[in-house]
């Protein structure tokens, strides 16, 4: 995990300027600007980008669908019902407990799940759940490890030396069996910090420990980074001009960190998404009757040999949003911080 | 060299000394985790209660508990909560499966990783190039259970290509073992695969502008023998690396969902099992072996790197 300062990005290294158009001219534009401009023209980037736009919208609006489109909701259950398809009359659910397959129309677009309830809005609402996981935790995820980087780069010390071992020893965990650890924990007690009480159903708890599991991967380099930047002339000469240690965190290293962080949002959500699902798969992420696309591929698999698309339909979501985001991610890294290396593994 | 080594391995003891802890205190502190009321069974009466607490030890003060814990884990005679069978054997017994896992899955991700960097790296932006980097993000972005439980479905119980789960251990039938073990391998490699082809790549296209190897190519040597001797060999020392971190990491518990799914029964299916009963002592023993891996591999890692590498200083 290389740890090199990603500041001084901007006009040095041929392959950053690759593809750039000559004739227009680079002369006078900022740093911003440039990585913006090498963003736009990478296509594919750009392309996945907006199809996970698409997806988030298309989540949204689940309700729409659910009410004017499928007409029922995420929990229903319609096991005795039946649903007319190409003018025949269908069960939802056979007597034999085998759900109808996908029907291409508005109700049952994609079929049901062993409990009559329609797939389609459940992967709505569930897509929802998946993507305000992924995101709520790698925002916190970011904001720990901004705060855990910055004070251990920049005090270095004895406040670094505790911040590294915790670190460490987060690290040392697997990922996967301390997430499901602390799940299965909080999921049967709720969480009480406090005046804080957070109930074991809550999505915050999946939220939290992702976004905790996850904060040595983003704090390692940023601290690496800050330990360069407080050495840099700009930091002296701050410190020369009477401003406190506070004030230098603030407006003098925290600017300096953004490129790192840009890059390493989209692919902290990527990652956080899919560590949603393997929580969910194992019964600790979101609780039923809720769902998220992680507990629809558990069911679904559980449930595979009545019919294989309840596992592969979630599944597909899935990963078309997480492809999305790592190859926008992809491009994003290459237009902010072509030479740094950042890696994110689970 | 020694004093590095001596002071790893004592923050190595360190840090473990810490995880099991934390462990220990995740599942000591939560409400709903009285285990002698689940050992109890549905409706216990409070003599029973009072017998099981005393008898496991579940009066005494949490840390004496975490004490006697520990001793029981190293002289292996740790029981568990629900089933009262010897954790240490389980896992002894349990061990070998998630070995032959992990050691099968990380052989076949570096193969398959090194061949894929090299013919990308060799064409470089061309349209096989583009096309297997989205290959292999598509890899990165698939979730191994998923991938999994549709090899088992289609491969295993529909076309009966692959046996549909399980494991057959490797003395009883070598054939048998290995038959079982393509489909795990082949779905824990997957995302591997992807994340290390494409280190790869961008590794050898950084070397191949150094010095050294215009110079080999200067001395007239054979592409072939600049592209192995030169180019890769160098590229590949920051896969090892990564190969020992994430070697460690997927024996310590990055199996947990593949066992799951193909029904391995090693030790991620034991520690999936056994927190779902949130049986304590056997999630301890199993999270304190696989932070052993993770960090002994780092540990491993970071000696052998400064032991390469003169240029890093030990500190």
């Amino acid at each position: 995990m290389a740890t090199e300062p990603a500041t001084e990005f901007a006009l040095e290294g041929p392959s950053a300027l690759q593809g750039e158009p000559r004739r227009r001219g680079t002369a006078g534009m900022g740093p911003w600007r440039l990585a913006f401009r090498r963003l736009r023209s990478n296509r594919v980037a750009v392309v996945f980008g907006f199809v996970f736009v698409v997806l988030v919208a298309v989540c949204l609006a689940a309700p729409l669908w659910a009410d004017h489109v499928a007409h029922t909701d995420p929990y229903k259950n319609h096991l005795t019902d039946t649903v007319i398809v190409d003018g025949e009359k269908k069960d939802v659910v056979t007597p034999d407990g085998i759900p109808i397959g996908p029907t291409w129309q508005g109700e049952f677009f994609l079929g049901a799940d062993g409990n009559g309830r329609d797939t389609m809005v459940r992967l709505l609402y569930g897509g929802r759940n998946s993507l305000l996981i992924g995101v709520a935790a790698a925002l916190i995820t970011t904001f720990l490890s901004i705060v855990v980087g910055v004070l251990a780069g920049f005090f270095r010390g004895f406040t670094d030396t505790v911040l590294s071992r915790t670190m460490d020893v987060i690290w040392a965990f697997p990922v996967v069996l301390l997430g499901v650890a602390l799940g299965t924990a909080l999921t049967l007690s709720g969480l009480q910090i406090g005046p804080v009480d957070i109930s074991g159903r809550s999505k915050l708890i999946p939220i939290l420990i992702i976004a905790i599991v996850y904060v040595p991967y983003m704090a390692r380099p940023i601290r690496g980074q800050v330990l360069s930047l407080r050495e840099k002339e700009f930091v002296e000469a701050a410190r020369a001009q009477g401003a406190g240690s506070l004030r230098i965190m603030l407006s003098e290293i925290l600017p300096n960190l953004s490129s790192t962080v840009i890059v390493f949002f989209p692919l902290m959500v990527a990652n956080a998404i899919l560590l949603e699902a393997a929580l969910g798969f194992l019964g600790v992420g979101v609780q039923p009757p809720e769902a998220s696309w992680g507990t629809m591929i558990g069911d679904g698999v559980k449930h595979i040999l009545s019919g294989p698309h309840l596992a592969i339909v979630p599944g597909v979501m899935l990963v078309v949003t997480v492809l999305a985001l790592n190859i926008f991610g992809d491009g994003v890294r290459d237009a902010f911080d072509p030479r740094a290396k950042i890696h994110l593994e689970h | 060299m020694a004093r590095f080594i001596v002071r790893r391995i004592g923050q190595m003891l360190l840090v473990l000394f810490a995880v099991s802890a934390l462990t220990f205190l995740i599942f000591n502190v939560i409400p709903g985790g009285d285990p002698a009321v689940r050992m109890a069974g549905r409706h216990p009466d409070p003599g029973q209660l009072a017998r099981i607490r005393a008898e496991w030890g579940f009066n005494d003060p949490v840390y004496v508990q975490y004490l006697k814990t520990m001793q029981k884990t190293f002289t292996g005679d740790l029981s568990s909560y629900t089933t009262n069978v010897d954790v240490v054997d389980e896992l002894r017994k349990r061990a070998p499966r998630t070995f032959a896992l992990a050691i099968g899955a990380a052989i076949i991700w570096m193969l398959a990783a090194t061949a894929i960097g090299l013919y990308t790296a060799a064409r470089a932006g061309r349209f096989a190039d583009r096309s297997i980097t989205i290959l292999a993000l598509v890899g990165i972005s698939m979730p191994v259970f998923w991938v999994g439980a549709l090899m088992n479905y289609y491969l295993g119980f529909k076309w009966g290509i692959f046996p549909n789960g399980g494991y057959v251990p490797f003395a009883d039938d070598p054939w048998e073992w290995f038959y079982h073990l393509i489909m795990p391998w082949t779905a824990l490699s997957i995302l591997f695969i992807g994340v290390y082809s494409r280190v790869l790549r961008s590794n050898i296209l950084d070397t191949i502008n150094e010095d050294y190897v215009r110079t080999a190519r200067a001395k007239g040597l054979s592409e072939r023998r600049v592209m192995y001797r030169h180019v890769l060999r160098n590229s590949l020392i920051p896969i090892v690396t990564l190969w020992g971190l994430d070697f460690g990491a997927v024996l310590g518990g990055g199996t947990i969902l593949t066992e799951t799914v193909f029904d391995i029964q090693g030790v991620g299916q034991y520690a999936a099992e056994s927190i779902g009963q949130l049986d304590v002592p056997p999630v301890l023993a199993i999270t304190l072996f696989g932070s052993f891996f993770i960090v002994l591999l780092n540990t491993v890692v970071d000696i052998l790197y400064a032991a390469i590498d003169p240029r890093i200083r030990l500190q």
